[in-house]
Order: structure tokens, then sequence, then C-alpha cells
């Protein structure tokens, strides 16, 4: 009687399919992408550009002024002084060149590891990189005080018949930076061949539809200028078939590259006996903060960008949110790098290493500390929040924070380290004069000048990569794909 | 004077042309190519290409680096300028470490980069496609297979009605302006 109620209940649908999100939304066709991105590129640019670009212009002309200023005087200039003798110089050299870290991350790194959803950023994000080191290369030139000589921070044949030292991780660092410099450039330069290629055809197509004999001499020169550049590529398949390889063999090359990079970075300071900086985390400490801070800059460019470019499609809320992921995990591993170092100082038992580090938290400089804390640790943990992944205003305040915060980690790193010495008497304050700040602030106008140059005058969405993540590019995809939009190929 | 270079067979999609591709080279074709705007996947076996090369390129730059790196830094300070630093010796393999394994992800980027453009016969900016107003769109939504009048199969007719044969949306001839 009671035979049917006592059977277990026996669901009989099948489970739903997880479906993935279109890395380009609404199903848009190749020439679409084309056209969205290269239309960028051949437009005029809007109003908000030429403002931004004057404004960029200045501020970066005010750096020059100043290190023309510096290199007049000396370095006295700046706010150097026994025992604090590295001060900003070092502090925005760490820093920008942390910066460059997320755009080889996400194009070599999350290439080997098959992260389809980078195409729509790494451009970009590379770009952001290459101006970065620039900015980053800068400060070590200029601090050396007689810059006419920086030239023998290079191995070259001299008038004293001296070689330089290669035990100094200095020297080091000379080679990483200029290697990663170089290496970052071939690969931007390799991925934007078939995009230049592109504009290039774009051109020749749109050479009948010039009117004006001025029109069409820019046409020809553009056409001149981003036909050299594209190599004459014809997107033959014999070609693609050496270019994904050597595209591959690049990306496995960066990767153990800018690991180095950042920890030959931080041997400057771990390789040293001074409290504070002698320590063996330092190398993925570095790593770990120079990927988080650059993810922060990534984000603070890509928010704007994709909004005054109308590029949601492309760069769609989900990059933001994968972003943020990382920012998340790289700020935790900060975090922790930030307690850990503490522990290790109290768990070692030397008296000088736990000075340090107290006096790192409640002496003079406690407030660059807790800026520090604040921005690095507790903003990055709001991720957690999914609103607040996938709302761009949002993220963009949270990016802000990170590259304060990671500014403040190597000020609080060189510069509580360095103010107070064994001695007492060797104990002092640093702040920074009036040239210090400006000719930071300075640097931010040339890395905005390269950069609106870049989305002016080249694809900042590498075009080709983003119609190969397509449902369309699937060639087994009957009809092109159009059946399989929500699945694809991912 | 002008002469024939290629026939040129358009497509719409990449599923079109991996099958034409599949007859041509079934065909025995030998000079031909697959032009598209991105890579397609799965297009090498199709062809019957085999590995490409540019690893040796990219390891032979890397050695080179190394090498360089290594002896570099053992002249320098060991043989040109032997000044003893702190009692240690005058050269050992692991301070010369991080500068000659720079130099040879340096040198090694180097080779993939040279390597992709010497095996791919780049730069030429007077390749006969260039000239080809249709052939534009190559780098924008359009998928071409090209087959070269030089290859020992082609025949005008033939090889026209073979590619009729896959479906091509357009069929045209591609001049050599010599």
């Amino acid at each position: 009687m009671s035979e049917t109620a006592a059977q277990p209940q026996v669901e009989t649908h099948t489970p739903k399919e997880l479906v993935r999100q279109p890395l380009v939304l609404n199903n848009r066709p190749l020439g679409w992408i084309t056209e969205q991105v290269a239309g960028i590129v051949e437009g005029k640019m809007p109003r908000w550009w030429n403002v931004a670009f004057t404004i960029s212009f200045l501020v970066m002309m005010m750096c020059f002024t100043y290190i023309g200023y510096l290199i007049l005087t000396g370095v006295g200039v700046w706010g150097l002084n026994h025992p604090v003798a590295w001060g900003w110089a070092i502090v925005n050299f760490v820093f920008w060149i942390g910066i460059g870290h997320a755009g080889t991350l996400i194009s070599a790194i999350l290439f080997l590891l098959r992260q389809k959803w980078r195409t729509s950023i790494n451009r970009t994000a590379e770009a952001m990189t290459i101006f970065a080191v620039i900015c980053a290369g800068i400060f070590p030139g200029i601090h050396v005080g007689r810059i006419w000589l920086a030239w023998w921070l290079l191995p070259l044949p001299n008038a004293n018949s001296i070689w330089p030292q290669f035990r100094s991780p200095l020297l080091w660092d000379v080679f990483a930076v200029s290697t990663y410099f170089t290496v970052s450039l071939l690969f931007w330069y390799m991925g934007l061949i078939p995009d230049l290629a592109t504009i290039r055809d774009r051109l020749r197509k749109n050479a009948d539809k010039c009117t004006t004999g001025c029109e069409k001499l820019i046409n020809k020169v553009k056409q001149y200028l981003y036909g050299i550049f594209s190599m004459g590529w014809i997107g033959s398949n014999r070609h693609w078939r050496n270019y994904e390889k050597a595209y591959l063999l690049l990306a496995g090359l960066s990767t153990p590259l800018v690991l180095s990079v950042h920890s030959i970075v931080s041997f400057d300071f771990a390789v040293s006996q001074l409290p504070g900086w002698h320590t063996t985390i330092f190398p993925p400490y570095f790593v770990a903060g120079a990927v988080f801070s650059g993810f922060g800059m990534v984000l603070t460019l890509m928010i704007p960008m994709r909004a005054l470019f109308k590029l949601e499609e492309i760069i769609t809320v989900r990059h933001l949110e994968l972003m943020c992921k990382v920012i998340m995990a790289t700020g935790t591993i900060v975090g922790y790098a930030y307690g850990m170092e503490f522990f290790i100082a109290w768990y070692g038992g030397n008296p000088y290493e736990l000075y340090a580090f107290k006096n790192r938290a409640f002496g003079p400089y406690w407030w660059a500390y807790w800026i520090m804390i604040s921005c690095n640790v507790i903003s990055p943990q709001l991720f957690w929040f999914k609103w607040s992944r996938t709302t761009p205003w949002f993220i963009f305040v949270v990016s802000i924070f990170v590259n304060i915060g990671m500014w403040f980690e190597r000020f609080v790193i060189v510069v509580t380290s360095l103010h107070r010495d064994y001695l007492p008497s060797s104990w002092g304050y640093y702040s920074p004069t009036q040239v210090d700040i400006l000719t930071f602030v300075g640097t931010f106008g040339l890395f905005m000048v390269l950069f609106l140059l870049f989305v002016r005058y080249l694809p900042s969405i590498c075009i080709f990569e983003v119609k190969g993540v397509t449902p369309q590019a699937d060639p087994h995809a009957k009809e092109g794909g159009a059946d399989k939009v929500e699945g694809g190929v991912h | 004077m002008s002469k024939p270079f290629a026939i040129m067979a358009e497509y719409e999609t990449p599923a079109e042309i991996m099958a034409a591709a599949k007859k041509v080279h079934g065909e025995g074709y030998q000079k031909w190519d697959v032009h598209s705007p991105f890579p397609i996947h799965g297009m090498d076996d199709v062809m019957g290409l085999d590995n490409a090369k540019v690893g040796w390129f990219t390891f032979f730059g890397g050695l080179t680096g190394f090498v360089t790196g290594m002896v570099m830094i053992y002249f320098m300070n060991k043989f040109d300028y032997d000044v003893v630093v702190g009692g240690k010796p005058l050269f050992s393999g692991f301070y010369a470490f991080p500068v000659a394994y720079e130099m040879t992800i340096l040198l090694g980027a180097f080779g993939s980069l040279g390597g992709m453009f010497i095996l791919n016969r780049l730069p030429r900016h007077h390749h006969p496609l260039l000239a080809n107003a249709r052939f534009a769109d190559v780098t924008d939504d359009k998928f071409y297979v090209v087959i070269e009048c030089e290859d020992e199969r082609y025949d005008e007719n033939l090889t026209r009605t073979l590619l009729e044969g896959t479906g091509a949306q357009h069929i045209e001839m591609v001049e050599d302006a010599q």
C-alpha cells in the first residue's frame, strides 16, 4: 500500500549544461571586430583625446625640465642625504618596472596557460609594459649624478681600461631591465604585424574614397608606413605556422624573463646586509607585488579606454572580473609576505631586524606603512564580492588604490630601512623636495603621452587573436559556428 | 608585361576553406597556400605541413647568448681586469649566471623573431597578391586558397574546375605585374 510512497524520488530531467560566456558579446561577425578596432586608428580622435594629450604633454615637459635642472645642478636638488641615500629615484624605478610585469604576465604566462580571455587585453597591457619600462629606465639613468657617465653602467671599453664588477646585483639589473625592454618590444611588435597588415589593407581599400589631394597624400603616406612595418604580411598559412611557433617560443622565453626581472630588482635590496632588506622572501614577494600593481594599472587604463572607445563588447565585464581575481590573488600573496616578514623578524631573533620592522610599522614613517597596508592588503579583499568585481567604476577606484599602495610599498622598503642606521647618531628623517615630487609626477605625463599616441596610431586590441577565439573561427562548427554561439571554442 | 601568377578562390568561413584545402591537398598540389585573417586550428594537418623549424633558431640564439655572457664575464673579471673582491674567486659560474641567463633570453628572442622572418621569407613587399584588390579582405574576414601557376599539376581548366567544386564564392586569376 505504501510501497509507492516509500520509493525514493528519482529526478528524470537531464542536468543543465553549463555554458561558457562568449569572449566577444552579441555574436558579432569577424568584419565587425576589424571595423571596431581599426576604426579607432582611422577615424578622427575625439575631443577628449586632444585635451588629454595636451595635458599629458605639458606634464611630460615638466618632467624633462626638472631632469634638466637636476643635470645642470646635481643630485643635491633631491632630498637625499645621509643616512637615506636611496630615495624617490629608486622607489619610482621599482614602481614603474613593477607596473610593467602585468603586461608580460598577460601576454606570455596566460598564453602558455591557454587563457583565451587574454586576447582582448594583451595588446594594451604589452604597450603599457613598454611605456612603464621607459619611465622606469629614466631613474637609474639620472640618479647616477654625473649622467654623462651613465654609459659606465654598461660593459664597454673605456679610457681607464676597467670593467664592471659582475658580482653586483645592480649590474645584473642593467642586463635584466634592458633585456626585458627589448624582449617585450619584440613580442609586442610581433603581435602587431598581422594587425598592421589589416590597417594597410583597409587604407588601400579606402584609397578611392579620398577626394582631395591632401587626403590622397595622407592615405599614401600611411599606406607606406603601415606597409613597411607589416613586413608584407599576407596571412599565408605557411607563414602562420612559423609565426605561431615563434610566438609560443617568445612566450616561453618571456615567462622566465619576467620572473627573473623583478627577482633581480629585489636582489638590489636582498643581497645587502641591511636589516629590512636582507630577506630571502624578497624575490617571490616582489614578483607577486609587481603583478599586483601591474594589473592595477592595466585596469586603471582599460576601464576608461573601453568606455571611451565603445569597446565594451570586446573587453567585457567578464574580462574585468577575471583581472580582479588576479588582483585579489596577488594582493593576498603580498599581504602574506608582509605578515611573514614580521614573523621572521621576530623568529630570527636578530634584534636589529626586529627593530627595523617595529620601526617600520610604528616609527616616524608609520603613516606610509599603514597607507600601504590599507591599499594593498585590505582593498583587494573587496573583490570577494561579485558586485565589486563587475562594477567598472568601483574596480577603477580600487585599481587607483592598488597603484598608490604599491608605490608606498617601495617607499616603505627603501626609506624606513635606511633612515635609522645602527647608531642613533646616524638617524634621520627623509623628505622629498619639490624636484623629487614633480619629476615623478612628470613621468606619468610621459607614460600617458606614449599611451595616447599608441591608441591613436596602433590597433589597441589584437584583432587577429580576438577573431581566433570567436565561435565563427572554429572550422569544425557547422555554418561557421553559428550553432555554437554559447559554447564556441574557448 | 604581366603574366598569370596564380588562381585564387575566395571563401566565407573557416569550415569551407578547410574542406577546400583538404581537396587541394588530396589532388597533390605543392605550390599552393591558404590565406586567412587568423591562424586556423588544424589547417597545418590538412595542408600536410610538418612541424615549424623556428625552434632551432631560438635554440642557437639562446646558446650563443649564454656562452657570450659567460665568456664576457670570464674575460672581464678574471682575465683582463682581475681584482680580488671580498676574497672571493675571480670567476665563478654562480655570480655570472644572472647576466648569462638574461643574455640567453635576449638572443633566444632575437632568434625566434629572426627565424620566423627567415623561414617566412619576409619582409616581402612586392608579392603579387598584395597588388590584387580583392585579396585585401584577407586581413579582414575572407579566406583564400591560392594555387600558383608554377605548380606542376596546375592546369588552367582542371584547377579552376577543382576550385569551383569546393564551393568558392569567387574565383579569379592573379596577375604578376613584372
